[in-house]
């Protein structure tokens, strides 16, 4: 019974954010200094364009609610007409607005980023768990000792790198044996799709490894403390005296406990990790959202930005929401 | 018989005795040291406008240059230099803003509790949640690109977790006897944060102020390298940014992209070094454990006898 009240109490929360973070969005981009309608329509656009994003947006209209309209109309429905309200109803309906600088709508030019930005990250954070942990654990057993030592100096140091210039001098070393960008060779049409994933797979190497660098000392440090913590609980010791091995003790007991909290973590680290992806992307002209969110303040394309970064938070949101649940579920400890 | 967790020097002799605070705070004060010094050890001054011939274009490094020159014929030694001031500077403004509200509101919200306390987390959750490094991008990308503003960005958007970490400290010592007879022979509240509390929870609050300031530097090269830097001034980022942008790679360049990288990832690893060798001394579990060597244990347990756990045992 608690569990569920807790869970219906952590979803009402994570809404309320998901709220704060849409007014703030429609408000961020109207307080822009100078008139709404050019920053909305770009000054480009057909005069037919500007009047249609005018009428769309209600840019005519004040900001929040319409109390004048109302008091002159005398209808309370006029109240809700403005610029904010249709906002929340374009949204509903999947709408973010024209581009200004291509003549095609957010969404769709948001939504042929999703793909690629998916892929990087997946690959990333797979490669940067897997070496993570798996370091990680076998640092804390041998804690202290050389390898110890060796993990906690690579951990350290590639954590404290800053990711885009990782990928630059990653970039400057591999350049004439990894194609240096773009996510598939240009011109050239595949016989098989297998072919085509190789291609693709070919141009993910140095992005993916970047992100995975990036991500492998944070989850390597984690690990490795959690582990620690883990393994000087007292039945860790009983273990021991059961006569147990150490590798069964790590595989049985403390892999698993330590590897709770990576859960959360990952989840957390999730905006860290899309924000890095902002980065490599815009080395490696790696065709994402975070590409698309750098061409756009070059172009200031911001019915593009606006649209980007309402995805990339609504994502990290509701991520953390799934992480929230499933540790609960993992870990009958977890009350609140 | 003492209950605090920590006395000055107790803490002071462990730190010295530790071997990555020690290398960490003086890779800092190297930086810091030529921050301070720029002028005095920079050659040229790469605010100063040049003159410049097509040979100074990307030249190599060399006698007069010791890294080299940039893309209009600058002396990339003489803007690492310099950038140092700007990346310490976003640094240390940001993370005074996040440890202002940090500590603040950590502090409030572990002491008082209650529906505050909730309340209070709630909304450090709810900034904690949103993705920084795209917010700040939307911000400044709309709003501007002054540093005061990145200063405020950074520090504004990035204190929740400094907030937790002090919370959960003051949670773990406001409960101690200490505290409970400063209570019961009617200190005030504000005396017993500031007199009792507050200094127990320092060492957190110092090893949070050196992740603060590496986390504020990294934003600030992240935003410089995406062109949202101050246009008026060089930093680290910035310097790859322009590097980048203006094809240092594809010419090999290496003086003039490696040099910013290593002093960001020398401040970060630095800081870092400092950060872990503090939380080594207030959580000593992570210090041994049970599948130890005997000997090691018994060997660590001699070094540690003198100094109690914070992690309770009352």
């Amino acid at each position: 019974m608690d569990k569920i009240e807790n869970i219906i109490r952590k979803f009402g929360f994570n809404l309320v954010t998901l709220v704060v973070v849409i007014v703030f969005n429609f408000y961020l981009f109207r307080i822009v200094p100078g008139d709404p309608v050019a920053m909305m329509a770009s000054p480009r656009m057909k005069p037919e364009t500007r009047e249609l994003i005018r009428e769309q947006f209600g840019l005519d209209k004040p900001l929040w609610l319409n109390f004048e309209g109302m008091r002159a109309e005398g209808e309370i429905s006029t109240l809700f007409e403005s610029q904010f309200v249709y906002y929340l109803k374009n949204l509903a309906k999947g709408d973010l607005g024209q581009s200004f600088r291509q003549n095609k709508p957010v969404a769709e030019l948001i939504g042929a980023r999703i793909g690629p930005t998916v892929l990087l990250i997946l690959t990333g954070e797979f490669i940067g768990i897997l070496f993570g942990t798996l370091l990680g654990i076998i640092s804390a057993w041998k804690a202290r000792g050389m390898i110890d030592v060796t993990t906690q100096i690579v951990g350290l140091i590639a954590y404290s790198l800053p990711s885009f210039w990782l990928g630059i001098i990653l970039l400057m070393l591999a350049r004439g044996y990894l194609p240096s960008g773009g996510y598939v060779t240009l011109g050239v049409t595949y016989a098989t799709t297998i072919e085509h994933w190789l291609d693709i797979g070919k141009h993910l190497v140095l992005p993916a490894s970047t992100l995975a660098l990036l991500l492998f000392g944070a989850y390597l440090l984690i690990v490795r403390n959690s582990t620690l913590e883990v393994l000087s609980e007292d039945y860790i010791l009983t273990a021991k005296a059961k006569g147990l091995s150490s590798f069964q003790i790590l595989w049985k007991h403390a892999l698993k406990n330590a590897s709770l909290p990576l859960i959360t973590i990952i989840a957390m680290d999730l905006g860290y990790a899309l924000g890095g992806a902002i980065q490599i992307e815009t080395i490696f002209s790696w065709p994402g959202l975070g590409r698309l969110m750098f061409e756009a303040i070059g172009q200031r394309d911001y019915p593009v930005l606006q649209g980007a970064f309402l995805l990339l938070a609504v994502s990290v949101i509701m991520a953390n929401f799934l992480a929230d649940l499933t540790y609960s579920l993992l870990d009958p400890r977890v009350e609140d | 018989m003492t209950e605090k967790i920590y006395s000055k020097r107790s803490f002071f002799r462990q730190y010295i005795g530790s071997k990555q605070g020690v290398i960490g705070a003086v890779m800092l004060l190297l930086v810091i040291m030529t921050a301070l010094f720029a002028p005095w050890i920079a050659p040229y001054d790469p605010y100063e406008p040049i003159s410049a011939t097509t040979e100074d274009v990307l030249a190599p490094p060399g006698p007069g240059h010791l890294l080299g020159q940039d893309e209009i014929g600058r002396d990339v030694f003489s803007s690492v230099v310099f950038g140092a001031r700007i990346s310490l500077l976003v640094g240390f403004a940001a993370s005074l803003i996040m440890i202002l509200l940090g500590c603040t509101v950590g502090l409030v919200s572990g002491y008082v509790g209650g529906r505050l306390d909730i309340l209070l987390m709630r909304i450090t959750d709810g900034v904690l949640v949103i993705p920084s490094l795209p917010l700040m991008l939307v911000i400044i990308a709309v709003a501007g690109r002054g540093i005061g503003l990145i200063i405020m960005v950074i520090g504004l958007f990035s204190w929740p977790y400094t907030a937790r970490v002090i919370r959960a400290q003051v949670i773990s010592i406001k409960e101690r006897q200490f505290v409970m007879r400063a209570k019961a022979i009617g200190v005030s509240h504000f005396g017993i944060v500031m007199v009792h509390i507050l200094p127990q929870v320092l060492p957190v609050i110092f090893a949070s102020i050196t992740l603060d300031i590496s986390a504020a530097i990294l934003a600030e090269a992240g935003l410089s390298f995406l062109g949202l830097g101050d246009p008026t001034l060089i930093s680290w980022g910035s310097m790859i940014n322009q590097a980048f942008s203006r094809g240092a790679v594809s010419r090999g360049a290496w003086w003039y992209l490696v040099p910013p990288g290593f002093l960001l990832a020398w401040v970060t690893l630095g800081l870092n070094l400092v950060s872990n060798a503090i939380q080594e001394i207030v959580n000593p579990r992570l210090r041994t454990h049970n599948l130890f060597d005997e000997r090691k244990i018994l060997s660590l347990l001699g070094r540690l006898r003198n100094y109690p756990s914070s992690q309770g045992g009352e």
